[in-house]
């Protein structure tokens, strides 16, 4: 929305007993991402994007923009694909931040691609989350944060083919002007 | 493991990697061989000069040589007025009385140097290769005032770790989200905001009248009225500064505007000036 940017997760797990995958991760008080694909790269370029945000803080005393900090990181995957000897990062971001110009959600791509979107859904079984963020996404400026969020949540069960939207499986996380990257996992969806 | 690159000719001898410009190598693991003093570089790399060996020729800075004098600044309604003399003085010499000692970062920005004229030049260097990062990037986004701020603060005080301080005091005025912003980075790293701010002999001279006349919904023309008397304070009392003077204004509105220089009204003729000692107890 014009104020809000939320993201919203499927986790899957690996058998019954297992614990979810975490794909969420906060970066910085004012940005957070959501990974699809390897997990491991989406951890180190976490880890990689909370570096180079407290760099920043402690220079310049304020956030880092994030469309520059994802440029940054395309840069970086893009130098992937051009050496021989390297491999692509094998993981697309979604990236929501704050920052002086407003709330931005941006995609990054293994090839170094990067794209600001208004709504988007990536992932496996993405295209039909992606098609009911389209029927909606006219609505989504003026939205209220809880309207952003059953929205969300409602794209993500579009994608599900079998099985239900639970507290367990699905989480959530939310920044805004004036509130840092929360993430609400289990019972707070609720 | 990486094998390590090397050229061809084994006339350069072993252990030598050679230009490498045709291989790329990772940096970390591949930086050409340092040269300590049982090793002598082949000439493969250019010259080398162990400064251990020469007993260390680099000179920290240990005096200033060209200054400018002091600078005054105060925050008012709409913005801050940030204000200084054009000297730049050769030890006592009034030598070059041009010295724009104020630069505009942006159009939310500027920054003003007391000290060393050559460091501040460098600063202005620092600072423009952001403003054409920023520029470059074409976000929409400028450094903010207090960025710039932050980032003087670190620059000075890593400097000054080194034992090789830029020699200036700087100011730094501007306005951001409306709210007018104004601070002062010394030689060594201390920093403060503040509603009005001075450097050098000003901090003597001038702060007083800020204390008691500055206050923040000043209008216009009275913060005017108070730079001009600060600056005229300014000249009468300090030996090496001249009566031509700049007034950089950041407003909210209108951006950042830098003046032309400009004199001021002096009075010379004050008896306590022609005779300073006349009424003073003195010996005989």
């Amino acid at each position: 929305s014009d104020t809000h940017v939320v993201l919203a997760t499927l986790k899957r797990s690996q058998s019954e007993l297992s614990s979810f995958q975490r794909k969420v991760f906060k970066i910085d008080d004012h940005m957070g991402i959501a990974i699809a694909g390897l997990t491991g790269d989406g951890r180190s370029m976490s880890k990689y994007m909370r570096n180079e945000c407290i760099n920043h803080r402690y220079v310049y005393e304020s956030a880092m923009p994030v469309g520059r900090l994802v440029r940054q990181l395309a840069d970086k995957s893009q130098v992937c694909t051009q050496r021989s000897w390297k491999r692509p990062y094998g993981v697309g971001l979604l990236v929501a931040g704050v920052d002086a110009a407003g709330p931005h959600l941006f995609n990054t791509c293994p090839s170094g691609n990067y794209f600001e979107y208004k709504a988007m859904a990536i992932g496996a079984r993405s295209q039909a989350a992606k098609t009911y963020l389209e029927k909606h996404f006219e609505s989504f400026p003026a939205a209220t944060l809880d309207d952003l969020i059953r929205h969300s949540l409602r794209a993500l069960q579009a994608s599900l083919s079998e099985g239900e939207l639970s507290a367990a499986n699905s989480s959530v996380a939310v920044v805004g002007a004036g509130m840092a990257f929360t993430l609400l996992e289990d019972d707070a969806v609720l | 493991m990486l094998p390590r690159p090397t050229t061809h000719s084994k006339a350069l001898g072993p252990g030598v990697a050679g230009p490498e410009l045709a291989v790329a190598t990772s940096a970390v693991l591949d930086r050409p061989p340092q040269p300590t003093a049982h090793h002598p570089l082949t000439g493969a790399q250019p010259c080398f000069v162990d400064p251990a060996a020469l007993g260390d020729p680099r000179q920290h800075t240990k005096y200033p040589y060209v200054t400018g004098s002091s600078v005054v600044a105060i925050k008012y309604k709409d913005g801050v007025l940030v204000g200084c003399d054009m000297l730049g003085a050769y030890g006592s010499t009034k030598r070059y009385k041009s010295t724009q000692r104020i630069h505009q970062v942006n159009s939310k920005c500027v920054v003003a140097a007391g000290g060393e004229v050559s460091d501040f030049q460098h600063i202005i260097t620092l600072l423009d290769e952001l403003t054409t990062d920023d520029y470059r990037t074409d976000d929409g986004i400028e450094l903010t005032p207090q960025e710039v701020y932050s980032y003087l603060c670190r620059v000075m005080y890593n400097r000054r770790n080194k034992f090789d301080p830029l020699w200036n005091s700087l100011v730094v005025g501007g306005v951001q989200g409306g709210v007018p912003f104004l601070g002062m980075v010394g030689m060594i790293g201390t920093h403060y905001t503040d509603s009005h701010v001075t450097t050098g002999f000003a901090n003597q001279l001038a702060r007083p009248l800020f204390r008691e006349r500055q206050h923040d919904d000043m209008s216009e023309e009275d913060a005017l009225a108070l730079m001009y008397d600060a600056l005229k304070v300014c000249y009468y009392r300090d030996k090496v500064s001249i009566n031509k003077f700049q007034i950089a204004k950041v407003t909210k509105d209108a951006g950042t505007s830098i003046s032309e220089p400009f004199a001021l009204e002096m009075r010379w003729d004050y008896k306590l000036f022609a005779q300073p000692t006349k009424w003073a107890v003195g010996a005989w």
